[in-house]
């Protein structure tokens, strides 16, 4: 095949109907408040570690939406538990609490 | 629904489209790409429907390229499209009417900035004055020359000597209809249909004679995106744009595509040769890709040209399939010979893609 250079880039596309919600439904089941964002990303604005670490509580929680689960798992690392994002959350969502209960199940699945 | 309703609804997504007298201003790619597109859009308008329309020898781009390549800031393209209008005014003209998607799309948002505007506006005129002492009046209509095509269609199909059929089972040729993205998803009531039913294209199919075929990426990009395009490293993401086009188009098996816009019959018919290179695989039948069309290039068709007067060699994919299919005399002999009969080269072939 010939080399012009480039490529024809992957899709990106992922059909939302067939992603495994399962983590999402079981973070759910602890922390109902999951349901409640709105993505405004006041959690990901106010993050110490995420402009050096990519920390994003919004992105982790629109990540175990669409079933990016690794995705997800990895960005927690960032995480310091300053808490600084359950202040600023307007919907008063225990953010800190989430990513703990969400770091809980990750370390379920890892045994 | 009661039809009546049905009727009302449907006239919101009309435009007015006057029937003469229109400034003409040529696209600055097409003639490279398609280059006898735009002088069978004046002859058939012109020579064969009588209409007047007038272009002059000493208008420009209109800068949209540049503008959406991101290298001229806009009031640059204003001052430019100003000095296009100069031009209009001082050949005594109010209808603008222009062959690129991208000039009328510029065209459009300028004239809704000016209204939003008007400071904006008094500015550019004093630019303009400034950079050549002219002065401009907006023009009281503005179409795209596909728009005309459109209205003109059913003198055209009275006309014609053939029509977008098998001409062997009489079955209506399977068309896809690829409408430029600047044409109406930018400013949905300046194109007939709007965004949601544009109808340009799949109304002169339909008086041609073809059936328009819907697929789920019909109102995809094709790919072109200028910046995805120009930017080598970004070029992967404009084939992918194709590569998606065809892949959903596929299954509906097209006989060919019909296109209003520089880029689009260009991204359509070249990545076609390019996809066969990186990939094997071909869209057409028996190794052939689909041949893609300029509106005019169509209209020139279905009205008795010669194909290779409509420039139609100077395509990737080859087009001889579709004439068969259609009925179309054409000598393979004068395919590369140009005006006095003077050869034009012939191409190197694809190792893929088959051509004739």
């Amino acid at each position: 095949m010939m080399d012009f250079g480039f490529s024809i880039s992957p899709s990106s596309t992922m059909n939302l109907d067939k992603v495994d919600l399962t983590l999402y439904d079981r973070l759910c089941s602890i922390e109902p408040d999951a349901r409640k964002c709105m993505a405004c990303g006041s959690c990901s604005a106010t993050c110490t570690a995420g402009p050096w670490t990519g920390m994003s509580v919004r992105k982790v929680l629109l990540d175990i939406q669409r079933g990016k689960d690794k995705e997800a798992a990895a960005m927690l690392k960032g995480c310091m538990l300053c808490g600084k994002c359950t202040m600023v959350c307007p919907r008063g969502i225990n953010t800190r609490h989430l990513i703990l209960s969400l770091c809980r199940i990750y370390g379920e699945d890892a045994k | 629904m009661i039809y009546q309703g049905k009727q009302k609804i449907w006239s919101d997504y009309q435009k007015e489209i006057p029937d003469n007298h229109w400034f003409y201003v040529r696209s600055c790619i097409r003639q490279s790409f398609f280059p006898a597109s735009e002088r069978y859009f004046l002859n058939i308008c012109r020579d064969l429907l009588g209409k007047d329309i007038y272009e002059t020898e000493h208008h420009t781009t209109c800068g949209g390229i540049a503008y959406h390549s991101d290298t001229i800031p806009q009031e640059t393209a204003m001052t430019i499209v100003a000095r296009q209008f100069a031009l209009m005014k001082e050949a005594g003209y109010k209808n603008l009417v222009t062959s690129c998607i991208t000039s009328f799309g510029n065209y459009t948002e300028i004239l809704e900035t000016w209204r939003e505007f008007p400071e904006l506006e008094a500015r550019i005129r004093e630019n303009l004055w400034k950079a050549c002492r002219r002065e401009f009046d907006k023009p009281e209509y503005l179409a795209h020359a596909s728009d005309l095509v459109y209205k003109f269609r059913h003198e055209i199909a009275s006309k014609a000597k053939y029509n977008l059929v098998d001409h062997m089972t009489g079955e209506p040729l399977r068309v896809v209809e690829h409408i430029g993205c600047h044409y109406s998803k930018m400013f949905p009531h300046k194109g007939v249909g709007g965004a949601e039913y544009p109808c340009v294209l799949s109304g002169m199919v339909d008086s041609w004679g073809g059936q328009v075929i819907d697929y789920p990426e019909r109102r995809h990009c094709c790919g072109f995106g200028f910046r995805q395009y120009l930017v080598k490293a970004n070029r992967g993401y404009s084939i992918a744009n194709t590569h998606k086009k065809f892949e959903s188009m596929e299954p509906y098996h097209p006989d060919m595509i019909i296109t209003n816009c520089p880029g689009c019959p260009y991204f359509l018919d070249r990545w076609q040769y390019v996809i066969s290179e990186m990939e094997g695989k071909t869209y057409g039948r028996n190794g052939y890709g689909i041949p893609v069309f300029t509106y005019e290039e169509v209209a020139g068709l279905v009205l008795g040209f010669d194909p290779w007067d409509l420039g139609l060699q100077m395509h990737q994919v080859a087009v001889e399939p579709l004439l068969e299919k259609m009925g179309v005399p054409y000598n393979p002999k004068t395919k590369y010979l140009g005006l006095n009969g003077k050869e034009i080269m012939k191409p190197g072939l694809p190792t893929v893609l088959k051509c004739c």
